[in-house]
């Protein structure tokens, strides 16, 4: 922590002129903090209480009770377990998906150079802007006909979404992996092509480890976003039983939002936290990769 | 790559590489020839040729050397082109046919419904026998007709003849290779075998079984009668004729059209319907206008508010940043589809916390009211974006020298000076193509509208789901495959267009300006 080694700044002038310069800033950043974390609160707070309706849940924090939470494990209308493993499914195997897709590509477009390797990136930065949904109602009857060729990957199926998912890999992650890639000198590979490794081997075992931190955030990235999407999946899986959980808690709450509010809040907990978690975990990867497109 | 004649050392192929690389592509292959299979006893020919090139095209770049790229971009390119680039052809397709509930088949298929639709019993007709049978999830009648022959059919496979086990009174009650549904499961099915209308033969004319009970079947006959030579349809109690009105339906003089209809292209009927059918015309307007007053404030809302807090925050005098940052960009970590049920439920007007609390009881119509729910929406949109601000703030912050600014200050610059004239036009030139990236997303945010409002308060003006709300994404869904008003999925596509449109016009301008692209050079 280098802010210890800043002399403390109240002993050094008064009071107002510490407020006036630094002390309302405390002030902002809480006002900030308190926007931002309230209706988070406010969940926390609902799903421990026994209450259990939209009613009741208005007083924070004044019980502590499981009960939304035992009755979200054990309610047949809403098999929220099989939702949570669903997401888990579709999340981590599009996740993995995308970043291989994605880091092939981007190992082709950094490392060789090929006719149409620039109308390829320029196309890639023009279908970000495109996302897949927009053609959603195509995707729908496109999925009905791959139903009659391939019944495996059809309407209502976990593998049939995560192609569908595969489908966007490229437009989103190359660009970010492409200049990831680039900052890997070619040196390197080139060393080890003479001591004789091929391609795939240079690829698999040396690349792919260098790039390891922009994998793990392009992974998590598009775990989170195919965990949260919700106009495909409601779209292809109508069976509740295979639902994600975006689907499911949205027809869960939407029901009868009132009675299901206590027992929705539970399943927003226990459904944010992996999510949260892993966000908070590798946030110093996110931002420098968010950044990356524009501070130099 | 250079292809001089340098010494090349002998390749070392992993065996385990190889083991993989064909396990995958002997994948690839399965299930390949599968869709061949597949393609070619429907008769799909034109998708049979697609296939086979596609899958010939797969083998040839993994099993003949060189074409390095290829080997690299293949499986991207392959998904990429089927779920992003053909789906976006396909909706363009789409929006110029009549593609919709009532018109969602070819014309054999519709002209098979209309006379199954139009079955009434046939007064006195005589009784069979009938057992209900299920293979799969596929429901079957047992006919026993009364010379005692057993025959099998379903909906669209006609009656023949079976040999099947009889019980003690001549009634065949079961078939090899199918089970025989007991009252139990006829309780249970009973849509389904309500449903089922199985044909005498292949002449729609000829009449069907049907069951109420799934034990006594009566034979019905269509009340519309279909000409083949004419492609016409007579109604045999008043003599009625329906003729094909070149829109994939089956019209009569006075205008009165048999349900369904099959899918014909329409031209750009789609489009003129969206903006000069009363009905959908000047909802959509609003919708497209709201569209752009949403994205644009949300951009700049959430910017302003993540700019200043970046701003607040950039002084090295400021302790526990760390702490203030991860508490601040909590809701950018909080699943989005998730922020909107929760702000839902605080919104709500009768029992939310923002009512109940803050404002001591009063019901204030934050969702129903067509500007508080507007205010509302761009409210919660600001709950979530406004982290993701304040983080690509601070870092366009951080990488402005030191230099610039303390020359600014030596200058006599006072600090809202330098930020003005210094910080400002620099973070912008560095954070302005993430602004028009969040305009294009946010122009296309439906989890938050959908989640928070389904985009109502509906209109009074429309009877269909449009609402004050609503953006075009949602509109498209609603349309596509929402309740009221059936699906339309012509008109969502035609819908789908237009954002591309519109999208594709405002990144070009945007980017044209910012000269984003040059990053590409």
């Amino acid at each position: 922590m280098t802010e210890l080694l800043v002399p403390i700044p109240r002993r050094s002038m008064g009071f107002k002129r510490w407020f006036r310069e630094v002390g309302w800033r405390h002030l902002v950043g809480v006002i900030a903090v308190l926007f931002s974390i309230f209706p988070l609160l406010y969940v926390l707070s609902v799903s421990f209480n026994p209450i259990g309706t939209l009613t009741g849940s208005n007083q924070l924090f004044r019980s502590f009770d499981l009960g939304n939470y035992v009755e979200l494990l054990s309610n047949p209308d809403a098999p929220f377990l099989k939702w949570f493993l669903n997401t888990l499914v579709v999340g981590t195997i599009s996740g993995v998906g995308s970043v291989f897709l994605g880091a092939l590509a981007a190992y082709a477009f950094s490392r060789m150079r090929f006719a149409g390797r620039r109308a390829g990136l320029l196309s890639l930065l023009l279908v970000q802007m495109f996302p897949q949904f927009l053609a959603i109602t195509a995707i729908f009857l496109l999925m009905v006909t791959i139903s009659d060729i391939w019944p495996q990957f059809g309407l209502g199926t976990h593998a049939g979404l995560i192609l569908i998912y595969l489908g966007g890999a490229l437009g989103v992650n190359t660009f970010l992996m492409y200049g990831f890639f680039n900052t890997v000198p070619t040196s390197i590979d080139e060393a080890a092509k003479i001591d004789g490794a091929s391609h795939a081997r240079i690829f698999f075992t040396i690349i792919l480890r260098l790039v390891m931190p922009i994998l793990a955030v392009v992974g998590l990235l598009s775990f989170i976003s195919a965990a949260g999407e919700f106009v495909i999946a409601s779209v292809i899986l109508t069976d509740p039983d295979s639902q994600t959980l975006a689907v499911g808690l949205y027809t869960f709450v939407s029901q009868a939002q009132s009675k299901n509010w206590g027992v929705f809040t539970a399943g927003a907990v226990i459904s944010a936290i992996p999510i949260v978690t892993l966000f908070l975990f590798l946030q110093k990867y996110i931002v420098s990769g968010l950044t990356a497109g524009s501070v130099k | 790559m250079t292809t001089t004649p340098t010494f090349r050392p002998p390749r070392r192929r992993g065996l385990s590489g190889l083991i993989v690389k064909i396990v995958l592509l002997g994948l690839v292959d399965a299930f390949g020839v599968q869709a061949l299979l597949t393609l070619f006893f429907l008769e799909e020919w034109l998708l049979f040729g697609i296939a086979l090139v596609v899958l010939a095209a797969i083998n040839y770049i993994y099993l003949a050397p060189g074409a390095l790229p290829a080997k690299y971009l293949t499986p991207g390119l392959f998904f990429l082109a089927i779920f992003q680039v053909f789906v976006v052809i396909f909706t363009g397709y789409i929006a110029f046919t009549n593609y919709s509930d009532g018109h969602n088949s070819d014309k054999d298929d519709a002209i098979l419904s209309i006379v199954q639709v139009a079955q009434k019993r046939v007064p006195d007709s005589p009784q069979y026998q009938v057992s209900v049978l299920r293979q799969g999830s596929e429901f079957f009648l047992l006919v026993t007709d009364p010379d005692g022959q057993a025959q099998l059919g379903t909906n669209d496979d006609p009656l023949h003849e079976v040999d099947a086990e009889t019980d003690f009174t001549g009634k065949a009650t079961s078939v090899d290779g199918y089970d025989t549904l007991q009252l139990g499961d006829v309780v249970a099915n009973q849509d389904a075998i309500l449903a089922l209308s199985v044909p005498f033969s292949d002449d729609p004319n000829a009449g069907s079984v049907r069951t109420a009970d799934g034990v006594n079947g009566y034979v019905f006959r269509s009340s519309l009668t279909y000409d083949e030579k004419a492609d016409s349809f007579t109604d045999t109690a008043n003599g009625t004729v329906y003729t094909d009105n070149g829109y994939g339906s089956y019209e009569s003089d006075s205008g009165k059209q048999l349900t369904p209809g099959w899918r014909v292209n329409v031209g750009i009927d789609n489009f003129v319907k969206a903006f000069t059918n009363d009905q959908v015309g000047p909802p959509l307007l609003r919708v497209i206008l709201w569209t752009f007053i949403f994205a644009i404030l949300s951009v700049l809302t959430t910017f302003a508010l993540g700019l200043f807090l970046a701003l607040v925050f950039n002084d090295p005098r400021v302790r526990f940043k760390k702490i203030y940052r991860i508490l601040i960009i909590l809701p950018y970590a909080f699943p989005a589809f998730l922020s909107g049920l929760v702000f839902a439920g605080l919104l709500n007007p009768e029992f939310g916390f923002v009512n109940q609390v803050i404002f001591g009881g009063v019901q204030i119509p934050w969702l129903s009211d067509p500007w508080l729910a507007k205010v509302s929406v761009l409210m919660l949109n600001l709950w979530l974006g406004y982290p993701y601000m304040f983080l690509i703030c601070t870092g366009a912050l951080q990488s402005i020298p030191d230099e610039l600014t303390e020359a600014a200050r030596v200058d006599g610059a006072s600090p809202w000076r330098v930020v003005r004239s210094i910080k400002l036009p620099l973070l912008l030139v560095s954070v302005a193509p993430l602004l028009i990236a969040s305009f294009a997303f946010n122009f296309n945010n439906f989890n938050v509208i959908y989640m928070l409002t389904k985009g109502w308060p509906r209109f009074s003006d429309t009877t269909l789901d449009i609402g004050a709300t609503d953006i075009m994404i949602t509109l498209v869904y609603k349309v596509a495959f929402g309740g009221g008003g059936g699906r339309d999925y012509g008109l969502a596509s035609a819908f789908s267009i237009l954002i591309f449109i519109i999208v594709a016009t405002v990144s070009a301008i945007a980017f044209k300006r910012t000269r984003a692209l040059e990053d590409v050079y």
